[in-house]
């Protein structure tokens, strides 16, 4: 292994601190959320301290430095992914790019291959986050589309046995996620971009859970669009990336200042992408900031931090099954899975678990992790998660068997 | 622990043995709340007569705190008129917005004081006005009805 945690951890400062008391931060919610290390948080704060000035516009020295600052961070943000500078558009958040796709489908001309009607069809699956299914929700019931979806199996895999009946020659967009954030399943998905495309849908891929933890080749994955955010990769919040190889025929969402070319009283055209999916003064130190974060992934390399966490997610899982009581909830195995991994613990709630988990320093998410239909689905009310990430290894697991063993005797 | 705070013996016992748990067959009036940041649901039955609540019923999922605190409320928000239940409650959201600095008044609030650790966690908060809540609407509804009648 090309990096080792306890250097690694060197690199955050937010490990410095104690939780309740004293106890060893043990930080197993980077998948609501990741650190940052000391770079990220000097990137931002420098751009601020040295450089700030609107980009793309101002007759001085600091817009010049400011824009290549910010120009600086979208090439890097298209190097991380395989991908050209004009596929990238920086938004807030990946909720924002989900939106943003799904908006500008809504303002298609009628006729285009993204304009729907109630003729057509919109995918999605049983396992979104509310931030990739709401969105399609709601360009259905403004376009009057169907909309459907893949479902999930007991085991917490996509079931695309009817993939074909699901994905019909009426469908225009394909809406799925790469890993599930509370199931930790990694989607195939060759099968369904195959299967989109054969029906000329594009293909929307939430790579919120992926992004930060595999290397990732957007020419590779054959989607047309994907989208993560900043903050769950090292990088600040307030910044989310959308990539899309077929932006030129997509038309904007946003209107205003930056995203146009020609303007006059009545009437208004577009600048080329990205610009034309940016306007107003963007999020620059941040979009920084991720580009920092992205450095510093870079510099360990994605694939030594990819089998970081699938070793690691081996021994999570392995040490969960051990107590009685506790069901995965989830690939109970390290097979197409990353490093979320939730759990129910016998008739402890998992808000009282979490509270407890806390009260020990070890810090998990619980609740429907903004996938209720997905819960419901899987019979729970509610899940415990560990989410893993560079800076996890053996000892915060241990932590965390060592609190569910407490927890199960103090409510007990 | 701090965390003993939190969970006080009363808490737990409440939670382990709710008290009116189970919707009645027949109601005044019928509420169904929901926390959406964590997914606990609550149903509450009300029904009233001469001024007063004559029955509170529930049925629920949750954590212990919101299970605990619906049990607690149900328990002694009974068989109160309107105007008392509703300075009792008033008390109760005041405790739970103390952040710690207060105990509560046992005389008003009897078993509800031991949820006034919840006050230090902000998080939890939520979970236990849950069951108030549910019933602080179920009380403007039932009135609404009978001004109707």
């Amino acid at each position: 292994m090309s990096f080792n945690v306890a250097k690694v951890r060197q690199d955050f400062p937010i490990f410095e601190r104690t939780i309740r008391d004293g106890k060893k931060l043990v930080y197993l919610d980077s998948g609501a959320t990741s650190q940052k290390p000391l770079s990220v948080i000097e990137a931002e704060s420098n751009f601020y301290k040295f450089t700030n000035a609107a980009v793309h516009r101002g007759a001085h020295q600091l817009a010049e430095e400011s824009t290549d600052a910010y120009e600086g961070a979208r090439l890097k943000v298209a190097h991380f992914l395989g991908a050209t500078v004009d596929e990238i558009v920086f938004t807030k958040n990946a909720t924002e790019s989900l939106n943003l796709v799904a908006y500008a489908m809504g303002n298609a001309e009628p006729g285009s291959r993204f304009a729907l009607t109630s003729k057509d069809r919109i995918v999605v699956t049983e396992m979104e986050h509310h931030a990739n299914l709401i969105p399609w929700q709601q360009l259905a019931a403004r376009t009057g589309a169907e909309l459907n979806w893949l479902e999930v199996t007991p085991e917490g895999r996509l079931d695309l046995s009817a993939i074909n009946s699901v994905i019909t020659e009426n469908t225009k967009v394909v809406a799925l996620t790469h890993q599930s954030n509370v199931l930790g399943t990694i989607n195939p998905l060759e099968a369904i971009t195959t299967r989109a495309h054969e029906v000329g849908a594009v293909v929307v891929l939430d790579a919120c859970q992926s992004v930060p933890h595999m290397p990732i080749d957007v020419k590779k994955l054959g989607v047309d669009f994907l989208a993560f955010s900043g903050h769950k990769v090292l990088g600040p919040t307030g910044v989310g990336v959308l990539w899309s190889c077929v932006f030129e025929e997509l038309p904007p969402f946003l209107f205003g200042g930056s995203m146009i070319e020609t303007v006059t009283m009545t009437s208004a055209t577009w600048a080329p992408a990205p610009r034309k999916f940016e306007a107003g003064v963007p999020n620059m130190a941040q979009a920084v900031g991720l580009g920092a974060a992205l450095d510093y992934l870079s510099k360990i390399g994605m694939q030594s931090i990819f089998d970081h966490e699938v070793e690691l997610t081996g021994y999570l899982i392995n040490g969960l099954l051990q107590i009685p009581e506790l069901s995965i909830v989830g690939p109970p195995n390290t097979d197409a899975r990353g490093g979320s991994v939730s759990f129910t613990v016998g008739q402890i709630h998992p808000h009282d678990l979490g509270q407890y988990l806390d009260s020990q320093g070890v810090a998990v998410r619980t609740g429907h992790h903004c996938a209720w239909p997905l819960t419901r689905k899987m019979g729970v009310p509610a899940t415990t998660r560990a989410s893993l990430y560079l800076y996890n290894d053996e000892s915060d697991c241990d932590a965390l068997f060592d609190a569910i063993t407490g927890a199960q005797k103090y409510f007990s | 622990m701090e965390l003993d705070g939190l969970y006080q013996e009363v808490i737990l016992d409440h939670y382990k043995h709710p008290l009116n748990k189970g919707l009645s067959d027949n109601f005044g009036v019928q509420v169904h709340h929901v926390n959406p940041s964590c997914g606990d649901e609550i149903t509450l039955n009300m029904t009233a007569a001469d001024g007063k609540i004559s029955a509170i019923t529930w049925d629920g999922v949750g954590c212990s705190i919101s299970q605990a605190s619906a049990s607690i409320a149900s328990d002694l928000l009974v068989n109160k008129s309107f105007a008392e239940a509703d300075a009792i409650l008033n008390e109760f959201t005041e405790l739970m917005q103390s952040k710690g600095t207060k105990e509560g008044n046992p005389e008003i609030l009897e078993d509800a004081v031991a949820l006034a650790g919840v006050s230090k966690f902000p998080a939890r908060i939520k979970c236990a006005l849950l069951g108030w809540m549910a019933f602080k609407d179920a009380a403007v509804r039932i009135n609404t009805t009978i001004g109707r009648e």
